[in-house]
């Protein structure tokens, strides 16, 4: 589905911060992210292990835990401040209007209740005057939106296999239409064939429901093919955002470069290759950009002032001291890929 | 039903048989073991204690030679000994010639079933939710500052606590009766009379065991649900909008349960012979006391028998344990 540029955004992100509170200090997981999001918008996030992805996610939908905690910002769901509603004005806005779609299939689903259990109490805790008749009509029918048999209703989760699990789980996040789904890492822990499947699946539900997606990952591949808009996280920052096509072929961040430049192809046998150095502790950030130990254009200004984002070419931000001198990316010098001796 | 809940519990019920013979066996083979004639050393022994002046020797012996045909061979003996099980006979008590043992064990079954299984229910049940609460994250300072003190509780054995009990309650506060099952010259008659008196004699052995074994419920059950509650489902379940309430009781002691029960199998024989205690120093008239008594005077078919019931009555509390399971948990259905 096409995105309506002209529509307000759904979604709005503004200064976001979570910390985890270490004996070292808080550990800024997620540092000063802002984004929006439009109706049936599709904006895959980027990053390494670490780099903040799944905090944001649970932060979206204020289920952060402690010693996790949302220090400030907001994030405004159709214009109501979800950091700021009652507890009881949150249960309801919760796979209402903004749906998860979790991590771990495989353990996200109750043990010890049979999936149709779980998906009737999911629509119950929001619309409790459904009749028995009626739910089970309505659990038929998201079974099969998400391709599972109806007997599968009937089963416990370890009668399911992963892929399964999956499509169960994504039953329940579409169960109430939502207008946000948040999608972290849906399929990492499938193989690549039901991988596929299961994205496909979302990407025709999110398009029959007109919801926005915020799908949460670190497979480059897979987020390029499905979403409309990217963003990479580096260190609990959004390092850069763009159109998906613009962000793999132009990159303007050394970093989404970096990264760009270290998927495998398959076509041409080449030597892996990786980003040198490791992400910064999010306990004790360096100062300037977070990036600069492993940028190979870092320049004394990134040791000193935390660069913003800005728009480098139009709807393409990056949050890099180059911009504006420069107009491009320069070419990246020989050595800044290491090649990875397996 | 389906098929495989039948086979389950056909399984289960087979192996309570086999427990059953082989605790059986054991209480047949042990005291064959030692040398000598029991029946000749028990009675020698009463005699030179003096502890049974007013009965007669002979036919104490004769009887038992008669009833156990102990010349006869050990397989013979061995038959005669289940064929004696079967129609419940389990001999005579020595110190109370001629009354039955089974008699004697049938009259202090009822006390000590109804007073165990009460209380391990209550401290099951009690202990539990505590334990769930305590690890639920809007815990308050109030329920937190428990800890120690299911601590302490937990440490302390069985009988000092009723000990302590009887001092405050009986002796100094002077509410409940010190000792005894009821009032001794109460008429057992079924009115509320008798209800209230049986009630306020068990109270404080009920007490007893319930404050005894609670901090071990409590403090195993916090330390499931942390890590139940640690688990992407109750995140989800979080996500899905659900009240805090059904999270806690369907998502979390749900799960967190399914290892209580394990730990209320396992724990079920320490249980039983802290009861044993118990009741002995409430002077309760159940099996504990019985087999105190019975072990004092060495009333060795009173002990015998004692012992067996209880190995039976463990096995079938597993039984129904094992009964439990597939309930609690899909997994285990196989």
């Amino acid at each position: 589905m096409a995105v309506d540029m002209t529509q307000k955004p759904i979604l709005v992100v503004k200064d976001l911060n979570v910390h985890y509170d270490t004996g070292k200090g808080p550990a800024k997981a997620v540092n000063d992210v802002s984004f929006s999001l439009r109706p049936g918008e599709r904006l895959g996030l980027i990053g390494e292990s670490g780099s903040g992805k799944t905090t944001m996610a649970t932060a979206l939908m204020r289920l952060t835990r402690a010693p996790g905690r949302i220090v400030s910002g907001s994030v405004e769901l159709d214009g109501q401040d979800l950091l700021k509603l009652s507890d009881k004005d949150l249960r309801e806005v919760r796979l209402r209007d903004i749906a998860l779609m979790p991590q771990g299939a495989m353990s996200s689903l109750n043990p010890v209740m049979r999936l149709e259990e779980q998906m009737i109490d999911a629509i119950v805790a929001h619309v409790p005057n459904l009749k028995r008749p009626e739910l089970d009509a309505r659990v038929q029918q998201l079974l099969k939106q998400v391709g599972l048999e109806p007997e599968v209703a009937r089963r416990y989760p370890h009668e399911l296999s992963g892929g399964m699990k999956q499509r169960a789980a994504m039953a329940i996040a579409t169960s109430l239409s939502p207008k946000v789904i948040v999608a972290d890492e849906p399929t990492s822990a499938l193989d690549v064939v039901v991988q596929r499947q299961v994205m496909q699946t979302l990407g025709r539900l999110q398009d029959g429901l007109g919801a926005a997606v915020v799908l949460i990952g670190h497979d480059m591949g897979l987020i390029a093919q499905f979403a409309d808009t990217v963003g990479v996280m580096y260190a609990g920052k959004i390092v850069e955002i763009g159109p998906v096509r613009q962000m793999i072929e132009a990159p303007k961040h050394p970093y989404t470069k970096l990264l760009v430049e270290s998927l495998p192809g398959i076509e041409v046998k080449q030597a892996l290759v990786g980003i040198p150095g490791l992400p910064p502790p999010l306990v004790n950030l360096p100062t300037g950009c977070s990036f600069n130990p492993r940028c190979p254009f870092a320049f004394d200004r990134c040791r000193s002032e935390t660069p913003q984002l800005q728009e480098v070419v139009p709807s393409q931000f990056a949050a890099c001291h180059l911009y504006p001198d420069h107009k491009e990316l320069p070419p990246l010098p020989a050595r800044a890929t290491r090649e990875l001796h397996a | 039903m389906s098929k495989e809940i039948v086979r389950y519990i056909a399984t289960r019920f087979g192996q309570l048989l086999v427990v059953v013979f082989v605790a059986v066996s054991v209480n047949f083979i042990i005291p064959r073991l030692l040398p000598g004639d029991p029946v000749q050393t028990a009675l020698a022994r009463l005699q030179t204690s003096g502890g049974a002046a007013n009965v007669d020797i002979q036919a104490v012996s004769a009887a038992y030679r008669a009833r156990y045909g102990l010349d006869a061979p050990v397989w013979q003996q061995y038959i005669n000994y289940w064929g004696d099980l079967l129609t419940l006979d389990l001999g005579v008590s020595f110190a109370n010639f001629p009354e039955k043992v089974s008699t004697m064990i049938g009259n202090a079954l009822p006390w000590s079933v109804t007073l165990l299984a009460v209380a391990t229910l209550i401290a099951f049940s009690v202990g539990s939710l505590l334990g769930a609460r305590l690890a639920w994250p809007t815990a308050g300072r109030g329920i937190k500052s428990l800890v120690p003190f299911l601590m302490v509780l937990t440490s302390i054995p069985f009988y000092l606590l009723a000990i302590i009990l009887i001092y405050f309650f009986a002796v100094v506060l002077k509410w409940f009766p010190p000792a005894g099952g009821v009032d001794t010259t109460r008429i057992m008659r079924l009115d509320w009379a008798t209800t209230y008196d049986i009630l306020e004699h068990a109270f404080l052995p009920c007490m007893a065991i319930v404050l005894g074994n609670v901090g071990f419920w409590a403090l195993g059950m916090r330390s499931q649900m942390v890590n139940v509650l640690g688990e992407d489902y109750i995140t989800f379940a979080e996500a899905k909008g659900l009240h805090p309430r059904r999270i806690f009781v369907w998502y979390g002691m749900r799960n967190a349960l399914l290892a209580q029960v394990t730990a209320l199998a396992l724990s079920l024989g320490s249980v039983v012979s802290g009861a044993v205690l118990v009741e002995v120093i409430f002077n309760y008239p159940g099996l504990g006391s019985l087999l105190y008594v019975a072990i004092r005077g060495q009333d060795y078919f009173v002990i015998q028998g004692v012992v067996l019931m209880l190995i039976v009555s463990l096995a079938v509390l597993l039984f129904i344990v094992d009964l439990l399971y597939p309930l609690l948990d899909p997994r285990i259905r196989r």
